[in-house]
């Protein structure tokens, strides 16, 4: 009896899985079996140099080859089967500088942004904050690979809004380089190095609603809001037929610029999480009972991963290790160590102190502003966008919540959402073809003139597509779910509630 | 016989404990408390959130004597622990009725 139940689920599984691998090889794109090629021309000593000279300046390897007869366009065409040993293979230096830029972003999540909420909530709910981010990590590394990354960066839709089916169960992903965004790129790198990005993205909103919302209902909050906003908005803004891709589709209605995410992660998740939070409503007590932050140095040490682990995001967006990261990697170092400096001054100048979590917040204000510009701007705009973000999230963490006196618990609408709205629009003002040439190609009769207006259109859609899905997708798992933990296990805290653990135990129980 | 609670600043436990042990006085058991007297608490703020902590940590001593040394004991805490700022503590002095020594059974004075 034992034997077969516990066969049961087993087999279950195994037919998913069967299933699910079916699926991956019916949409792997085989070629069909050619007759016997002619025997191919071989690449000059030149083609095959220059292939190695756009490998030092991350160009695309196949320009010199195209020396055939023009197509119905008046582009002239690779005669069959030219290649060089160039064309199709990963470069080893860009391809190395992803894979750490990888490890570096998910870094930022597991740990950096675990301790830096772990820490900045009660000792009772130190490991729900933490399981959030585990469970969150390991949910959308589901969706991601079997339709995720393929509806963000397929094309086969060949639509504005979501990419397409052709990478469903990363089928065809592997270590040739999808030219579409890096030429010299491994493809699997790439939707690794992406979905790093949208697991940190609704881990962020676990800070407005921290101790508070019952595991299960964050788990299905999270699992529909991936495909309601993320992916349709990861496609709208970096998606090669994505409606605001002003850098790299020629045809997108909205030319706006986000180099790492400004829209796409913090916009999305900070304004998600207000309204998330607003329906929730505030913890028990709150504004009665103290809430310190039970371990600032948990949060601190949150703090310094985070921050490096933003090299891999901002920099690593480039995903190349060319001269546009060597921008991004010196913006985002400007920008955050002036946003740090400037939050603890303003803390000094109002209060007569500094604090640890006031160094703390500028500094992640900071890495939120610069995000989508650090590609864009030069190293003196760097320095106002930290000023810039040290005193806006300032004021929205210090004034604005006690003002409207909404419960975001951990300020991530206070710092995602207003750092990631405000960088999104100076974006716009400050970004400069001087250190960025793919801003002279499909935009250059924007930049410096009207971008900010195209910046103001992205953050409209942004805002209005993370609000209205998110009060859809709360009252939807309220009504089936329920949101919040019940009241005595509230008080009790969600660590032992929720995950059945305690975050610290000093004494044996003997 | 006496018992000799007092509550101090936890930095001068070490100085208490010294004087009375030069005094002759032996054996005590120490507890961190938390409270309040005149001393006001003070003011935390993160972010946009303030929180005065009113209860201030505390450490309490108890100490158990003859009638004859309590005197003794009470001027040496109160030595030992002065500052001459607010918020130094206070000495409780309650009669005792009974002490037993588990080990021997002993009882009264010579169990203290």
């Amino acid at each position: 009896m034992t034997c077969s139940r516990s066969r049961r689920p087993k087999l279950l599984a195994t037919l998913a899985l069967t299933a699910g691998l079916g699926l991956g090889s019916l949409f792997a794109q085989t070629p069909p079996a050619a007759a016997t090629p002619p025997a191919p021309p071989p690449p000059t000593l030149e083609q095959r140099i220059a292939g190695l000279e756009a490998y030092l300046g991350n160009g695309d390897p196949t320009v010199v080859l195209k020396v055939g007869p023009k197509d119905k366009d008046g582009n002239a065409t690779i005669p069959a089967g030219l290649t060089t040993p160039s064309v199709g293979t990963a470069g080893p230096g860009h391809n190395g500088f992803m894979m750490i830029c990888t490890a570096l972003v998910l870094f930022m999540t597991l740990p950096g942004l675990a301790l830096f909420y772990g820490g900045l909530v009660r000792t009772k709910n130190v490991l729900s904050v933490m399981a959030q981010c585990l469970g969150i990590a390991g949910l959308v590394t589901i969706i991601w690979w079997a339709v995720g990354y393929s509806l963000v960066f397929g094309k086969s839709f060949n639509s504005p809004y979501l990419g397409g089916t052709e990478y469903f169960f990363l089928a065809g992903v592997d270590a040739a380089p999808n030219t579409d965004y890096a030429f010299w790129v491994s493809q699997n790198v790439f939707s690794m190095y992406q979905l790093m990005f949208a697991i940190i993205t609704p881990a962020l909103i676990i800070g407005a609603i921290a101790e508070r919302m019952k595991f299960s209902a964050i788990m299905a909050f999270v699992f529909i809001w991936m495909f309601v906003v993320y992916i349709p908005l990861a496609h709208m803004v970096w998606g090669s037929t994505g409606l605001m891709n002003g850098v790299w589709n020629a045809g997108a209605s909205i030319k706006a610029i986000d180099f790492a995410g400004g829209t796409v992660v913090h916009m999305s998740s900070g304004w998600s999480a207000l309204i998330l939070c607003l329906i929730l409503g505030p913890r028990l007590g709150f504004g009665k009972t103290p809430m310190p932050p039970h371990s600032l140095v948990l949060c601190m040490v949150g703090t310094g991963m985070l921050w490096v682990g933003w090299y891999g995001f901002n920099a690593g967006s480039a995903v190349a290790a060319d001269g546009v990261a060597a921008n991004a990697f010196t913006t985002t170092t400007l920008a955050t160590g002036v946003a740090s400096f400037t939050w603890a001054a303003l803390e000094y100048i109002t209060r007569g102190k500094a604090s640890v979590l006031g160094f703390c917040s500028g500094a992640v204000a900071g890495l939120v502003v610069v995000t989508p510009g650090c590609g864009f701007i030069n190293s003196t705009s760097a320095m106002w966008v930290g000023l810039i973000a040290g005193l806006v999230p300032f004021l929205a963490c210090t004034k604005l919540k006690s003002l409207f006196k909404y419960d975001d618990a951990l300020d991530t609408f206070g710092v995602h959402a207003v750092g990631g709205t405000v960088g999104a629009f100076i974006t716009g003002i400050f970004a400069t073809p001087s250190v960025n040439s793919n801003l002279s190609t499909n935009l250059k009769d924007v930049v410096g003139k009207t971008l900010w207006l195209e910046q103001l259109k992205a953050i409209g859609l942004t805002l209005i597509l993370s609000i209205v899905a998110t009060v859809v997708i709360a009252y939807l798992v309220k009504a089936v779910l329920g949101l919040r933990p019940s009241v005595d296990a509230e008080r009790e805290g969600l660590d032992l509630t929720d995950h059945g653990e305690e975050g610290y135990i000093y004494e044996s129980k003997s | 016989m006496k018992l000799i609670i007092a509550i101090i600043k936890p930095f001068k436990l070490e100085e208490v404990k010294e004087a009375l042990a030069a005094a002759g006085i032996e054996g005590m058991t120490v507890t961190e408390v938390k409270g309040f007297g005149r001393q006001k608490g003070h003011t935390e703020i993160y972010r946009g959130s303030e929180y005065t902590v009113d209860f201030l940590p505390k450490v309490k001593i108890e100490v158990a004597v003859g009638d004859d040394a309590a005197g003794k004991a009470v001027d040496t805490i109160v030595k030992a622990a002065k500052t001459g700022k607010i918020g130094d503590g206070k000495v409780f002095v309650l009669p005792l009725e009974e002490v037993v020594r588990i080990r021997t059974d002993e009882r009264g004075e010579s169990a203290v």
